[in-house]
C-alpha cells in the first residue's frame, strides 16, 4: 500500500480542517463552564446561566468538531479507531474518578448536571483529538 | 466509512533520511501497574476522605507534575530541540512512551483530590481569604489542561505512531517534536503560577 494517491501528496502535507482548533475550542468552554461552578461552592443560589451557556457551547463545538471529522475522505479511520478507542477508556476512567469526587462531597444537582456535561465533553473530546492527530499523518489512498 | 489505511509511508525526498523504525511500546505495560496502584489510592483517598491520603496524592502527584513539566519544558526541551535529528528520535522512542503513562496519571492524582481538600479545609466558600488564589489557580490549570491535551499529548502519541513506521517521516517527526517541546515550555511557564499560588494558599 503506498502512501501517496494519485496527485503524490504526503499525510504531512495534507490539508486538513480545523478539528484540533474545534476540539480544543470545545475543551476550552467545558473547563470555563467548570471553574466557574467550582468557584459558586458554598454560595446560597449560584447564578447558573454563564456555565450553562458555556457548557452548552462546548457540546455545540464538540458535535461540529464530529461533523467536520466524520467529513474527512478519505482518512484512516482503521488507526483513528484503535487510538480512539484506548484513549476513551483512560478518559473516561480518570473522568469517572473525578465525578465521583464531586458525587462523595454532595454537590447539588444543578452545578452536577453542568460539571457532569463537562466531563463527558473532556472525556470524549481529548480521544477524538488523540486520535484524529494519529491518523492525519497516517497513509491513505488519493489524499485530495 | 473505513478508507484504505497504509501504515508503510512510500518513499519520497523527505522520507528518504528519515530515521530507521523503531521497536517501540506507545504504551509500555510494564508501567500500568504502578498506575493501577495510582487509581486505586486516589479511589481510596476520595472515598476514605482520609485528610492524610488526600494530601499525599494531591501534593505527591501535583509536585510531580510541576516538577516534570518545568523540567521538560525548560531544561530537558532546549536540549532535544538542538539535537540531531537521529538521536532526537531515539531519545523520544524511549522517553515518550513513558510520558504517555506518567502524565496523565498525576493530572488524575492532582485534579480528583484537589476539589476534596479545597472542600475539607473551606477554600473555595466566598468567606474564605483563599477562594480568590485557588479561582486562579483553576484557571491556570484549565489553561495548561487545553494546551497539553489538545496539544502536547496528541504530538507525544503521533511522534511515537510515525517513528514505528517502517519509513518513518522526518518531517512529521520534526514537526510534532517542536510542537511538543514549545507546548511544554508553555506549560513549564504556567507551572510557575501554580507554585506561587499553591505555596501562597497554603501560608495564609
Amino acid at each position: 500500500m503506498s502512501t501517496l494517491g494519485p496527485a503524490g501528496v504526503r499525510p504531512f502535507e495534507r490539508s486538513m480542517p480545523p478539528v484540533t482548533g474545534l476540539g480544543m475550542a470545545s475543551l476550552a468552554c467545558a473547563v470555563v463552564s467548570g471553574v466557574i461552578v467550582a468557584s459558586q461552592v458554598g454560595m446560597d443560589d449560584p447564578p447558573m446561566v454563564v456555565p450553562t451557556m458555556f457548557v452548552a457551547a462546548a457540546l455545540l463545538l464538540e458535535i461540529a468538531t464530529v461533523v467536520v471529522l466524520v467529513r474527512i475522505r478519505p482518512f484512516a479511520w482503521d488507526r483513528f479507531r484503535l487510538v480512539f478507542s484506548v484513549g476513551l477508556a483512560a478518559y473516561v476512567l480518570q473522568s469517572a474518578i473525578i465525578a465521583w469526587a464531586f458525587v462523595i462531597n454532595d454537590v447539588p444537582a444543578g452545578p452536577m448536571t453542568i460539571l457532569s456535561l463537562g466531563l463527558v465533553v473532556f472525556a470524549t473530546i481529548v480521544p477524538v483529538m488523540l486520535a484524529f492527530t494519529v491518523a492525519r499523518y497516517q497513509a491513505v489512498d488519493d489524499p485530495r | 466509512m473505513t478508507d484504505a489505511v497504509g501504515v508503510d509511508p512510500g518513499s519520497t525526498p523527505a522520507m528518504e533520511h528519515g530515521p530507521p523504525p523503531m521497536d517501540i511500546r506507545i504504551i509500555p505495560p510494564m508501567g500500568l501497574p504502578f498506575v493501577a496502584v495510582a487509581v486505586v489510592f486516589v479511589l481510596y483517598a476520595i472515598g476514605s476522605n482520609s485528610i492524610w491520603a488526600l494530601m499525599l496524592a494531591h501534593v505527591a502527584g501535583g509536585g510531580m507534575w510541576t516538577a516534570v513539566d518545568l523540567y521538560v519544558g525548560l531544561i530537558l526541551g532546549p536540549i532535544l530541540g538542538r539535537l540531531s535529528p537521529p538521536a532526537r528520535a531515539e531519545f523520544s522512542a524511549r522517553f515518550m512512551p513513558k510520558m504517555v503513562l506518567l502524565m496523565p496519571t498525576l493530572v488524575m492524582m492532582t485534579l480528583a483530590t484537589g476539589f476534596q481538600i479545597a472542600l475539607n479545609y473551606g477554600n473555595l466558600y466566598p468567606s474564605s481569604i483563599n477562594r480568590p488564589w485557588l479561582v486562579a489557580s483553576m484557571v491556570d490549570v484549565g489553561i495548561m489542561a487545553v494546551v497539553a491535551l489538545g496539544i502536547l499529548e496528541p504530538a507525544n502519541i503521533a511522534v511515537l505512531f510515525e517513528m514505528k513506521k517502517e519509513r518513518p517521516d522526518v518531517d512529521v517527526i520534526d514537526h510534532l517534536m517542536k510542537r511538543f517541546v514549545y507546548t511544554a515550555g508553555v506549560t513549564g511557564l504556567m507551572q510557575v503560577a501554580t507554585l506561587l499560588i499553591m505555596t501562597r494558599v497554603a501560608t495564609q
